[in-house]
């Protein structure tokens, strides 16, 4: 007991030095116990960066990463900002992520920069919901300017890390000002007791969260509002205390 | 005389310059209409201020049958100077005027290029003015044709033969202006031209007693007459929908800046900040002397009643988000996406401004669509059995997968109402799921027995999450 009140009191100093701004946030919560759990404050913050990238394939086609992102804005209110290089994403199964299409304006920019430069001035406006970009190259300096352009305000900026090369995902290690950072691979769909493809199922792995522990989790993909769910035959066990854990590097 | 003729005149062998009544013995029963110079000039005229509310704010005519565009600036909002082109050339077809059009370092270059090459559009490489002039006829230089029939017989045939020349004893038998169409052909010596401007638009303008160069001063003039313009806006009712800011330079020089409003508005705010956001793309040279901002299209604006209910929630504005991106990166950048009724993937979707209202439609969600539709499908090597199962395994781009588990097929048919060749085409889509439980979409063109309806090859479209 006087461990956790000594880490509470820690928190609040924290806090307290890291400015107003991260507490009046608010969250947005996955509704997934297990995950919740695991990120400070119960959800994924508002008004905050947070990164995604795909594992495997994926991080050169991002398309879990992409549904994954997809299914957190389209849990949030207000109208979303899809800021990209190439015009690949298939509007139609974003829609099936619980996004429809009136809801989502694309920016089609011409480089890393040019996302970069959007990307901040819809964040900065404040009433969106969600912002997504996907970039290859992020830094500290450009996320520290993403993460210093939405605090205070009640937007999710996503940045979906997609790289031309699958060798050039070894750059997701670099330390940037994100609050959370997640990887999204796929992994064998749920199965059927018919020949057949059953709900697609992804290992999230939550590589770093600020102020709080990295862990991993098998989950099905978004539904039709944008929820995860815990497998049925997982939804039982009871929950794996720590040992999941992995470094930020990895 | 004949003036002019239409295609079908020139085949049968009738010259602009020619005698009518020779060119009536030439072909009997010669349709022959009045020319009338007055209402070519007004048509003229009407053509650049069409130009003008689309394509650039800097648009002149140039008599008798030429419009002359300054372009800086603007081509980017149309995807580059090619496009920009096609684009108007293309419209101007479907309005039934047949029209070459040519981009050049100067004026100079691009009437030579328009007039010249036997090219619908063509784009010059900046800095190669020189090399490409040189083959063309003398008329090219725009020298009257008294001048151009001397030196005819004097041997010049190409404005490569009189650029070899020394230029004094050309001056001294032709007069200055034979030098200046050449160094204005060369973008050697400046140009201006008087832009054309419709009768009725709203503009504000300031003169300078001092030329102003420094961009904080421009920022702060700017600001003066967008608030100006606002208030002759309000007076009338309106909402710019585009604004065009002209700013004449010391040395006879106009420079224009452009931005565009997905809705008509008179923020006075926000169109400062487009504004301002430009002010890099302007070059003072010596200094500016005035500036005129012009609503180039003013469209009805009417007040409306915030929601004051308490169920209500107001729906957030963003539209002068979309007008900085669409100002930054051009307006074909910033879109959404609407449902379009078509069973065939890449025909589902289309691009629709980004302040379009809502179309409130959607696609059928029975079947799992891809997170990723590649731009083409790729062809991939499969081991399936015909007819209908999906492939055991696959080669795509160069790494075999085995496939697992797989869903399928859906069935989408040719659109025949759209192209005779799609009459019978049939494509079945497969979701594939392989070992590490990466899942595609692939598909078979044909449907697996009747080689009429396809080639019975696979692709592969897209990637599920």
């Amino acid at each position: 007991m006087r461990n956790a009140s000594a880490i509470a009191s820690l928190r609040a100093q924290i806090a307290r030095i890291e400015g107003q701004s991260r507490q009046e946030g608010g969250v947005l919560p996955f509704g997934l116990p297990v995950l919740d759990a695991k990120l400070p404050g119960g959800g994924l913050a508002l008004g905050a960066l947070h990164e995604v990238a795909g594992g495997g394939p994926g991080t050169v086609d991002g398309a879990a990463a992409a549904l994954f992102s997809a299914g957190i804005a389209a849990r949030t209110e207000g109208p979303v900002f899809w800021i990209c290089t190439q015009p690949d994403l298939f509007a139609p199964s974003l829609a099936q992520a619980g996004l429809p299409p009136d809801r989502v304006i694309y920016v089609e920019a011409g480089d890393d920069k040019t996302v970069l430069a959007c990307t901040e001035e819809a964040l900065r406006h404040g009433s969106l919901g969600a912002v997504v970009a996907e970039v290859a190259a992020l830094n500290m300096t450009a996320s520290r300017r993403l993460q210093l352009a939405v605090e205070g305000k009640r937007t999710i900026g996503i940045a979906l890390r997609r790289w031309r090369r699958q060798a050039d995902a070894a750059d997701f290690g670099q330390p940037t000002s994100a609050v959370t950072r997640w990887r999204v691979s796929t992994l064998p769909s749920a199965p059927l007791p018919v020949p057949g493809v059953g709900r697609h199922r992804w290992l999230v792995e939550l590589v770093r969260a600020r102020a709080g522990e990295s862990a991993d989790f098998e989950l099905e993909a978004c539904d039709e509002q944008g929820r995860l769910a815990l497998p049925a035959e997982l939804a039982d066990r009871p929950a794996t205390a720590g040992g999941w854990g992995r470094s930020a590097a990895s | 005389m004949v003036t002019a003729c239409c295609q079908a005149a020139l085949e049968a062998g009738l010259r602009p310059g020619m005698a009518l009544t020779k060119a009536q013995v030439l072909v009997p029963g010669l349709a022959v209409n009045e020319a009338a110079p007055q209402a070519d000039q007004e048509g003229l005229h009407r053509l650049a201020l069409w130009i003008l509310q689309r394509f650039s704010p800097l648009v002149a005519a140039d008599p008798p049958d030429g419009i002359v565009i300054d372009t800086t600036g603007a081509d980017h909002l149309h995807g580059g100077e090619e496009t920009m082109l096609e684009s108007l050339v293309g419209r101007l077809a479907m309005s039934g005027v047949e029209a070459r059009a040519a981009v050049a370092d100067s004026w100079g270059a691009a009437h030579a290029f328009a007039r010249y090459l036997a090219r619908p559009i063509f784009v010059a490489d900046p800095g190669r003015g020189l090399s490409l002039l040189s083959p063309l006829p003398l008329e090219a230089l725009r020298l009257p044709p008294a001048m151009a029939g001397d030196l005819r017989t004097l041997g010049f045939r190409t404005v490569g033969d009189l650029q070899r020349q020394p230029r004094a004893p050309l001056a001294l038998r032709f007069g200055p202006q034979l030098a200046r169409r050449i160094d204005q052909a060369l973008g050697e010596a400046s140009e201006p031209f008087d832009p054309v401007r419709p009768a009725d638009q709203v503009e504000a303008r300031r003169a300078f007693a001092e030329p102003i160069a420094a961009a904080e001063t421009i920022a702060r003039y700017i600001g003066k007459l967008v608030a100006d313009l606002c208030l002759a806006l309000e007076e009338r009712g309106l909402g710019a929908r585009r604004l065009d800011l002209l700013v004449h330079r010391v040395d006879s020089r106009l420079q224009a800046v452009r931005v565009g409003m997905a809705l008509p508005t008179r923020d006075v705010w926000r169109l400062t900040r487009l504004l301002c956001d430009k002010i890099e793309t302007i070059d003072p040279g010596f200094g500016i002397e005035a500036m005129v901002l012009v609503a180039a299209i003013a469209e009805p604006l009417e007040m409306k009643q915030a929601v004051s209910s308490l169920v209500e929630v107001a729906r957030p504005d963003v539209s002068g988000l979309v007008d900085t991106l669409a100002n930054r990166i051009g307006g074909r950048a910033v879109y959404r996406i609407a449902a379009v009724a078509s069973d065939v993937p890449e025909r589902s979707v289309q691009r629709i401004p980004a302040m379009a209202p809502d179309t409130g439609t959607g696609w059928p969600d029975h079947w799992p669509r891809p997170a990723r539709l590649l731009a083409r499908p790729e062809p991939i090597e499969t081991v399936a059995l015909l007819p209908d199962h999906p492939p055991a395994s696959f080669t795509w781009r160069g790494v075999r997968r085995r496939v697992r588990r797989a869903d399928g097929p859906e069935r989408v048919f040719g659109e025949w109402w759209r192209r005779d060749a799609e009459l019978e085409a049939v494509r079945d889509y497969f979701r594939v799921e392989d070992d590490a439980g990466e899942r595609y979409w692939v598909y078979r063109a044909g449907d697996g027995e009747d080689p009429a309806t396809g080639s019975h090859r696979w692709f592969l479209h897209g990637i599920f999450g």
